[in-house]
């Protein structure tokens, strides 16, 4: 349903650009200019610029800011100092994934949100339906304008654009002189910013960025340059069956603090240990680009699960990606095979992520 | 978009280029264009037969996995085990190069209801 979309504030810059504009998380969102490969090279190499406004942005405030979101996500907003950022997940009461996010802590008792396009109704019905009178929650994903700056020449390109001001450090968020929120944070593994500022002065900003040097990257270069870290996406990689434990995002889950929604289970997980396992998989040797939902075979043949997600690493040329396997199969260096069309293509287990950028 | 004259072409983009009673195909410019980063072809199996319409070859860019389809009846008489080690010969010379397969045909009744150039032109526009 086109006539459903969502429109970015940025749309008209990405059609100048010879954008493909295709559907997604119910937006209208450009998944490539020239080539992904081209596209992931550049934020590899040099530095490239996403539209990330379909993202959600949240602003919780109050007395219990910290205390109720605490109880709604799985890390720790306690070991955040006002400009600080952590990568969260809120859970359902099973502990399985609602949705992974960036909490910041832009204030005592005030906290920044960014959530993921597809989630941002659901979102804000499970914050709403949990609040405590103590906190005020805002939807303001309409607003903002998002971009993300990402690759080695991230931040000479912030100095060109925005002269005489500071990038936050890893993960922090600052306010521009402009009013732009700046936060230190990406989903390609390379250093680089996520840039928010008001709807209406996005394209000025794109373009602003554009000139500096950054190139135009889509949704396609974003999911291959994200698998190659291993950065789960969710409604693939995660979802209201898997729990973070499963996904190997126990790091991000501090069950020392008081309770929150799903502890229990990731409790007795990680006690027991899941009995499966969002593990990573290489080809070893070469084989057609596995995809999202492709069998999943151990050595001997036999089906064990399927890809989540799976694509051409275009930095190693070869196919890699991630599927839910039973344990036993996770240890890296297991050998497992990838049923592509009916044919099977050996792989074996690595431990992510699959590609290291150069720091 | 370049589409050359001497060659056939498809509703669902491949071109054949006939020389006796040996057809070669490929994909078109326009459909390498639509493609983009070809990374991955897969070729048909030699002394396969084939009828006009059947799934034959894939030819995969980052996002989609594509079949390409045999334009007429035949034989699968030779495969370009180029664009297997190369698959961009797909995407820099979809006319040459980055052929795919050659049929020996059947019935070359069928390649005369293919498109000519100007046909597909007006098809894709």
């Amino acid at each position: 349903m086109t006539s459903d979309l969502k429109h970015s504030p940025l749309e008209a810059a990405h059609q100048a650009l010879g954008a493909r504009l295709v559907p997604f998380a119910g937006w209208n969102m450009p998944v490539q200019y020239s080539s992904i490969i081209d596209e992931h090279t550049a934020v590899r190499s040099k530095v490239g610029i996403f539209d990330i406004s379909h993202m959600g942005q949240f602003l919780v405030s109050g007395s219990a800011a910290e205390a109720w979101l605490n109880r709604m996500f799985t890390n720790n907003l306690a070991r955040l100092a006002p400009g600080q950022g952590q990568y969260t997940i809120m859970l359902n009461e099973n502990g399985g994934v609602i949705d992974d996010l960036i909490a910041y802590r832009t204030g005592e008792s005030d906290f920044f949100l960014v959530v993921n396009a597809s989630m941002i109704d659901e979102d804000f019905f499970w914050l709403a339906s949990h609040q405590d009178e103590q906190a005020t929650l805002r939807n303001e994903s309409d607003l903002w304008a998002g971009m993300a700056i990402q690759g080695p020449l991230a931040a000479e390109i912030f100095a060109k654009v925005c002269p005489g001001e500071m990038l936050p450090a890893r993960n922090g968020i600052a306010t521009t002189a402009s009013g732009a929120i700046v936060c230190r944070t990406g989903y390609t593994g390379e250093d680089g910013f996520e840039f928010f500022c008001p709807a209406a002065e996005g394209i000025a900003w794109w373009e602003k960025f554009l000139a500096a040097g950054a190139a135009p990257c889509g949704l396609g270069a974003r999911d291959t340059l994200r698998l190659e870290m291993g950065y789960p996406l969710n409604g693939s990689d995660l979802s209201p069956e898997r729990t973070p434990i499963e996904a190997g995002l126990g790091f991000f889950c501090d069950l020392e603090k008081p309770d929150f929604i799903g502890r229990e289970t990731l409790a007795r997980q990680k006690t027991d240990g899941p009995s499966m396992r969002l593990t990573a998989l290489q080809y070893t040797g070469k084989g057609p680009p596995p995809r999202a939902h492709y069998p999943v075979a151990n050595a001997a043949g036999q089906v064990i699960g399927e890809l989540a997600s799976g694509v051409l690493s275009p930095s190693l040329m070869t196919g890699i990606g991630m599927a839910y396997l039973p344990t036993e199969y996770s240890k890296p260096e297991t050998e497992l095979q990838i049923d592509v069309r009916g044919r099977l293509f050996p792989a074996e287990v690595v431990k992510k992520p699959f590609y290291k950028p150069a720091k | 978009m370049n589409i050359p004259t001497d060659l056939r072409y498809c509703s669902s983009h491949e071109w054949l280029r006939l020389d006796g009673d040996i057809a070669t195909v490929g994909i078109s410019d326009h459909a390498q264009e639509e493609l983009t980063d070809v990374v991955f072809v897969e070729l048909p199996a030699l002394e396969r037969a084939v009828d006009a319409g059947d799934p034959t070859a894939v030819v995969e860019s980052v996002k989609a996995a594509s079949d390409i389809y045999a334009p007429v009846g035949g034989e699968v008489v030779e495969v370009n085990p180029e664009v297997e080690a190369d698959p961009s010969l797909v995407n820099t010379d979809p006319y040459g190069k980055g052929w795919i397969f050659k049929l020996r045909i059947k019935n070359p009744a069928e390649v005369s209801s293919l498109m000519d150039a100007a046909a597909y032109q007006a098809h894709i526009s």
